[in-house]
């Protein structure tokens, strides 16, 4: 089975409409329940909770104490590849854009990494344009692996791969893969995906599927807020978590939901969404799902991440930079977008201690219970597929 | 009660589909026609038999002439078998005998709790999945037991509420709430529910079904202690499905988190 | 000739089939399952089975249980 089978629009926009009826009432009895319901997350969610976002937030801080304790998980992106066959409308890495086009070879990356290092970061996030020609799988398994050996936690963010490749990733210890499906729309997915592979909106939906069936330690989900309607995102994303959790429940999940900043092209979000608006969901989702990883990107301003992230937040990028080769030679590639939070890594820390919560930089070692990654194996896997 | 709520609510088992969320055995009962009145007048459709040698001494006795086969699903199950290979050959009894692939899969090689041995329990469900039948196994509340049940192809859990015949109620609540939460099959609770309360509780946290034996077959009045465990099961199940208030905790918090956020 | 049913030694006519030894003890043959030497008879097989000197019959039926 695969959330495609399970996961049908129709049935969203129908819980859609549940939750904007929601009474004052219905959001009283949300925020008392002792194991909130997919009902409670309904009402939690709609219009009428607007006004109960302190309450929310009271509860939402609670459980991440309690789940989590008073940490934050700081990562960096290395951008490896600017190259795209996609025309995404909101993405700077539009084919169809004007862009200095890069990609760095793994000797690159490292580069890119050692400056990582020197600020502190551990735990680092591979991403890609989709651009299997330029930069291949077996490229970006051969980084991985290099990294591997200094980085204790490597994700990656690229494009879509079937289950074989996600096993070869794993191999050469990679621990994480996040998919975003922007929006879980089907007609607003046609309408922003103009050109390229990631047009198929079904391959797409059934990756998070592939990341789990290929053994990965965690699969991070995420949508674009400001394409469509938020609610619309939120309920999608929480009912795709819990499927997660459910089928592969030796994985972590976590979920990422940033709003969408002007890219290479003048981009406009159609459905912007508003500071109170991205805080509710963000608050709900901890409260439906107490376990769930949830990442803040730097899209958001300093004023934003410094106010949320110590209520619900479990993992944020700080410093980075959005295109290839941006923490060694910038301003040579372009980026994928603006981002709004410039402070440096160490402010970000700083920032951070202040709300009282500890920045944890690395959090785990594959050290401690896993073989060395295996780059010949996962090279051969790659040979036959 | 709305009675709107429990219209359409249907339990689901492999490809079956059934009205009543309450499995009855058919143990420790003092005569057959008291155990025929129960049955009917719990409402159940489906009732678990046992397999054992026959008494050749009182040939005559057979429970299956007090059983309308038309009308209740049989579910027989494996009560003897302390190790997989022996739940096995129950099991292939049990079909020979022309009943459904459906077993109740038992494995208890301890004789003072009857509690189910884990591991023998998951290896006979793997064997018994791959001869075809349709498996129901009985646990301990144990939910990563449950996920690797579920993960060979089960079609149920039945997780213990605690020791078989003890009428104890649920005494391992958390995790048969987890295991309710994780769980992509239906949840049967079984085992150890002593009064329609416990029944009650167990539809209440969102189990599926219940399965009783005891509380009913060693009544005063076995017929209405059927009945009684049938409401429960349906007040369980109507509160469930309407949505519990549950006792509050206070949320105002002492200083806003949320001033960050401005009034937009 | 003779035979262990259910751990009881047992004198019976000889080429008596299964569905015969049922008869004899009064079990209903549908509802009664038979292992001939760990081997499980099946209902359509019980008219043709023949039983052979010194075979080893277990006959199990159902009874309540939980």
């Amino acid at each position: 089975m695969l959330f495609n089978d399970i996961y049908a629009p129709e049935d969203v926009r129908a819980l859609l409409n549940r939750s904007d009826q929601t009474t004052p009432e219905q959001v009283e009895r949300a925020l008392s329940a002792g194991h909130p319901s997919f009902s409670d997350f309904l009402a939690l969610i709609s219009p009428a909770a607007a006004d109960f976002l302190e309450p929310l937030a009271a509860r939402a801080q609670r459980i991440t104490r309690e789940r989590f304790g008073r940490i934050v998980r700081l990562y960096a992106p290395i951008y490896v590849s600017n190259e795209c066959t996609n025309r995404c409308a909101y993405c700077g890495f539009n084919r169809g854009n004007e862009v200095h086009r890069v990609t760095l070879t793994p000797e690159e990356v490292l580069e890119e990494a050692r400056a990582l290092w020197r600020e502190g970061f551990r735990d680092i996030l591979l991403v890609s344009g989709e651009a299997p020609h330029k930069a291949p799988l077996s490229q970006l398994v051969e980084t991985a692996y290099l990294l591997s050996r200094d980085f204790p936690s490597i994700s990656v963010e690229i494009y879509p791969l079937e289950r074989e490749g996600y096993a070869s990733l794993e191999r050469a210890g990679v621990e994480g893969v996040t998919v975003f499906q922007e929006t879980y729309d089907p007609e607003l997915y046609a309408k922003f995906h103009l050109g390229g592979k990631k047009r198929d909106y079904n391959y797409r939906l059934a990756t998070p599927d592939r990341i789990g069936a290929a053994g990965m330690r965690k699969i991070g989900l995420g949508a674009l807020l400001g394409l469509g309607p938020w609610r619309f995102e939120a309920i999608s994303l929480a009912l795709h978590a819990l499927y997660l959790q459910k089928t592969y429940w030796q994985t972590n999940i976590s979920i990422s939901f940033p709003r969408i900043r002007e890219a290479s092209g003048g981009f406009t979000p159609p459905s912007p969404v508003s500071d109170r608006e991205m805080a509710q969901l963000a608050f709900a989702l901890r409260v439906l799902i107490p376990d769930v990883g949830l990442t803040l990107s730097t899209r958001e301003t300093p004023a934003f991440r410094d106010g949320i992230t110590p209520i619900c937040f479990t993992a944020t990028s700080a410093g980075s930079k959005t295109e290839p080769g941006g923490y060694t030679r910038p301003g040579e590639a372009t980026e994928q977008f603006a981002i709004e939070d410039s402070r440096t890594p160490g402010e970000v820390a700083e920032a951070i201690k202040a709300m009282g919560l500890e920045p944890v930089w690395k959090d785990w070692d594959r050290a401690f219970i896993a073989p060395e990654p295996r780059i010949h194996q996962a090279k051969e896997t790659e040979r036959t597929l | 009660m709305s009675d709107t709520i429990m219209v359409g609510d249907t339990l689901k088992i492999a490809d079956r589909v059934f009205k009543s969320r309450l499995l009855v055995g058919t143990g420790k009962f003092e005569r057959p026609e008291l155990m025929s009145a129960a049955i009917e007048a719990s409402g159940t459709q489906i009732v678990t038999v046992a397999l054992r040698r026959v008494d050749l001494t009182r040939p005559g006795e057979d429970i299956l002439s007090a059983i309308d086969m038309e009308k209740y699903l049989l579910l027989p199950n494996t009560s003897g078998a302390r190790d997989a290979e022996e739940a096995l050959r129950l099991a292939k009894m049990a079909r020979a005998a022309g009943m459904p692939d459906w077993i109740k899969l038992e494995v208890t090689p301890e004789p003072r709790y009857l509690l189910p041995d884990p591991v023998e329990t998951l290896k006979a469900a793997e064997l018994l999945v791959k001869e075809g039948f349709t498996v129901l196994p009985y646990i301990g509340a144990d939910p990563l037991l449950a996920k690797r049940l579920e993960e060979v192809g089960t079609a149920t859990v039945m997780p213990l509420g605690s020791p078989i015949g003890s009428n104890r109620g649920i005494l391992t609540r958390a995790s048969i709430e987890i295991i309710i939460e994780q769980a992509n099959i239906p949840v049967v609770v079984d085992a150890g529910l002593g009064a329609p309360s416990h029944a009650a509780e167990a539809m209440e946290m969102g189990a599926d079904a219940v399965l009783v034996n005891t509380a009913i077959a060693v009544a005063d009045d076995p017929v209405g202690m059927a009945k009684a465990f049938a409401l429960g099961v349906e007040a369980g199940r109507a509160g469930y499905l309407s949505g519990l208030a549950s006792s509050s905790r206070a949320a105002a918090a002492s200083s806003p988190l949320t001033g960050f956020l401005g009034k937009n | 000739m003779r035979v262990v049913v259910n751990g009881e030694g047992m004198d019976i006519e000889e080429g008596a089939t299964v569905a015969a030894l049922l008869q004899t003890l009064g079990l209903p043959g549908d509802r009664t399952v038979v292992e001939l030497s760990g081997q499980v008879v099946t209902r359509d097989e019980h008219p043709s089975k023949l039983l052979t000197d010194g075979d080893t019959i277990e006959l199990i039926r159902f009874v309540g249980g939980g």
